[in-house]
């Protein structure tokens, strides 16, 4: 008996453990951002509650987990700590799937109304459309002019990183991706100049396959449409490119049509096994002779360091076709939570995330320029240095395929109509579905 | 007094019982009426938004290209992987059945791959099944070559339609062992005397494994279909592993996730999930009721 009325407590202690547990997750649940009913203030970001003294914090969520891009945040950590050594940095970087895990951690995070104090995202609409639109992010525009910011980064980049004249994010770091990497030896061998030119371009790669070499190395889908992307640029040009992304250009019209014939065209000239390629092994094609150009972001640039090839002897590197002059961009930036738990730590975190020092200290470990058009030369390599140059004078436009200019909905509608074009699918409804992307989550009406 | 005993213990046996009861209840079908309720809102964004949208998610998909890419593969899959993993499983089991030397050390040696994860498979075989031609042939397509065997080189993975069949050799590769390890179960349980009295009856050996022993194993390959089944409908991890996200080898389970996680689409995604979670159920509910009568009558 004494012992059935034991067990009965300890099972009544197990069901209100189990009960109170249950009754704490509503307050938490995703049911309302905190955030949701009270609009942005643009004003007075700079506006904290008071924090308890003693326990200043911030907690930084990013992706970068290894390699330079690790590298690049500890050195930035490190200018952080020396000029706010009271402040205690919390680096809460998820690894995995090139964000993909981040993001995914990022969103239950937001959805609970617990957001990091400030987070990584690509520059433009991949933040601007996610986290503007759910009123997780406020504007900074008091910060750029208070830090000049405005003076020191291209006038042609603020309108591509803001939304109705608001500034979301601190750019830290710049990569082109609008690079046509080149085998020297090959271009060489075979009498070619580097093509300026689509046109040019093509003859350069028919006389390359009939040669027997593969004119274009290629990688996995999302380096088609990275491909893609610069295509478009190449053959609209600036003005009808950037009007895609705010529906003035037709993506039903006969110029897209004669840019995704052009894509079509340029998928002939690929190695066969693209599908099973990374971008890794599709640009390492290049420098190992096995192809004579390749498509893709600078970042590639760091990877053949690695491998110890050498600048102009074992790669070479223009702009894109069509896209002289032209500096299409991607950006890690870094946000401001609309409750954010630490605000006053946040906004010194962007202040050194925006500091000369701080993206000199970022940019030659990870491989990439600075968002400041003031960063020192000398501490970059060749590529790097050509790139500045071209940063702070060409005319600067988005990359798609890294969320500057289309939100994660309409680049993953996007997607798909690659994928299935790709696989086998005609250009009428490639074209269609293209059109359609914009309407259902895009700006077209 | 007994009685009254009898009914405290089966309140107490309840009420033990009813945390894990209220877990399940809360975390497995509390969730599953949310992502029912999720599947038919308009939501698509970071911020909930459970406005009505009947069902025009599910409407949607079925004329979705990308949704029948999914179904033709996940059927071919499907097919590719159940069949040949019970054919090759039960081989591996009759073979091993055959009392020869060393039974122990082979029936370990064909359980390992499934003590490896999906992840791990599909790394490995990312690389043996490599389609590059000329001098960066690797992996199977060389080792053909090297054998003579020019003409069984192929794109694996990559093949246009069939690619997803290539992706299957590798599920059969991890786990035909575990299959063999259930057909061996069922076999050593088959009385002697049957196949014995069959072969006094005249029967030849293709005939006592045709009318004996596969009719006395139905009970183990339906067993075996069903696990199999699951799994390869929910095939996710594995095509991950081989080819990332590319839509030649497309499953719903990866448009879930790339539709939810990277596009919010969160209705779309949550429609998906509740298509997939059907799917399994048409294939297990009917087997959980006929297991759960075949007890009754014990």
């Amino acid at each position: 008996m004494k012992k059935f009325v034991l067990s009965l407590m300890g099972v009544f202690v197990i069901l209100s453990v189990v009960l109170s547990a249950c009754a704490t997750t509503p307050t938490a649940a995703p049911t309302q951002p905190p955030s949701g009913g009270q609009p942005a203030q643009p004003s007075e970001p700079t506006a904290p509650p008071a924090q308890p003294v003693g326990k200043q914090q911030v907690e930084v969520f990013s992706w970068w987990t290894g390699g330079g891009e690790a590298a690049g945040l500890d050195a930035m950590i490190k200018v952080f700590k020396a000029r706010y050594p009271e402040i205690e940095f919390i680096n809460a970087a998820v690894a995995g799937g090139a964000g993909t895990n981040a993001r995914a951690v990022l969103a239950s995070r937001l959805q609970a109304g617990d957001p990091p104090d400030s987070w990584q995202g690509h520059a433009g609409q991949e933040l601007i459309g996610t986290y503007v639109a759910g009123n997780q992010i406020l504007p900074l525009n008091d910060l750029y002019k208070s830090e000049g910011w405005l003076a020191v980064m291209p006038e042609t980049l603020i309108p591509l990183i803001s939304d109705n004249g608001n500034i979301y994010s601190v750019p830290v770091n710049i990569h082109r991706a609008n690079v046509l990497w080149y085998n020297p030896q090959i271009l060489k061998d075979n009498n070619i100049e580097v093509p300026t030119s689509i046109e040019a371009w093509f003859a350069a790669m028919d006389q390359l396959k009939a040669a027997g070499v593969t004119p274009l190395a290629l990688g996995e889908q999302w380096t088609k449409m990275h491909l893609l992307e610069t295509v478009l640029l190449g053959t609209l040009g600036v003005d009808a490119y950037n009007g895609l992304w705010t529906g003035e250009t037709n993506w039903g019209g006969p110029e897209v049509k004669v840019a995704l014939e052009n894509f079509a065209k340029l998928l002939t000239y690929a190695n066969t096994d693209s599908a099973s390629l990374s971008w890794q092994d599709a640009s390492q094609l290049v420098v190992n002779g096995d192809a004579a150009f390749n498509v893709m972001g600078d970042w590639a640039e760091g990877y053949f360091r690695e491998l110890g090839k050498t600048p102009q002897v074992d790669y070479g590197w223009a702009p894109t076709p069509g896209t002289g002059g032209v500096f299409q961009f991607l950006s890690d930036s870094f946000v401001l939570a609309a409750n954010a738990p630490h605000p006053e730590s946040a906004i010194a975190w962007l202040k050194v995330a925006g500091s000369k020092e701080g993206q000199e200290a970022f940019n030659p470990v990870k491989g990439s320029i600075c968002a400041r058009t003031d960063c020192d030369k000398a501490l970059f390599g060749e590529y790097l240095q050509s790139a500045m140059n071209d940063w702070a004078t060409n005319q600067v436009v988005g990359s798609l395929t890294h969320g500057v200019v289309a939100n994660d909905s309409w680049k993953s509608e996007i997607d798909t109509a690659l994928g299935l074009f790709v696989q086998g699918g005609n250009l009428d409804s490639f074209q269609a579905a293209l059109v359609a992307a914009c309407k259902s989550s895009g700006p077209c009406k | 007094m007994r009685k009254v005993f009898k009914d405290r213990e089966r309140i107490l046996s309840f009420l033990l019982a009813s945390p894990s009861i209220l877990a399940v209840l809360i975390f497995i079908y509390a969730f599953i009426g949310w992502t029912v309720r999720v599947s038919l809102s308009k939501w698509k964004g970071l911020n909930p938004d459970y406005s009505w949208n009947g069902l025009t998610n599910y409407i949607n998909l079925f004329s979705d290209p990308r949704f029948a890419v999914d179904i033709r593969n996940t059927v071919i899959f499907t097919v590719v992987f159940v069949g040949g993993t019970i054919i090759l499983g039960f081989f591996l089991a009759v073979l091993l059945d055959q009392g020869l030397r060393g039974e122990g050390f082979f029936r370990s040696l064909f359980l390992f791959p499934m003590a490896i994860s999906y992840i791990v498979t599909g790394v490995v075989w990312r690389w043996l099944m490599n389609p590059a031609t000329g001098s960066r042939t690797s992996g199977f397509n060389l080792l053909f070559s090297y054998l003579g065997l020019d003409f069984l080189q192929n794109a694996w993975h990559t093949t246009p339609t069939w690619g997803i069949a290539a992706v299957a050799l590798a599920a059969i590769w991890q786990m035909s062992g575990y299959t063999m390890a259930l057909y061996l179960a069922g076999l050593r349980a088959i009385p002697h005397e049957l196949s014995e009295a069959a072969q006094i009856d005249g029967a030849s050996r293709l005939q006592i494994y045709r009318f004996v022993i596969i009719p006395l194993l139905t009970p183990i390959t339906l067993s075996a279909l069903i696990i199999l089944g699951h799994m390869s409908l929910k095939v996710f991890d594995l095509i991950i592993a081989i080819a990332g996200k590319q839509l030649p080898l497309d499953v719903p389970a990866i448009y879930m996730w790339q539709t939810t996680f990277d596009g919010l689409f969160y209705g779309r995604g949550a429609a998906i999930s509740i298509l997939l979670l059907i799917s399994v159920a048409v294939l297990i509910i009917p087997y959980i009721i006929y297991t759960l009568r075949s007890e009754s009558f014990k």
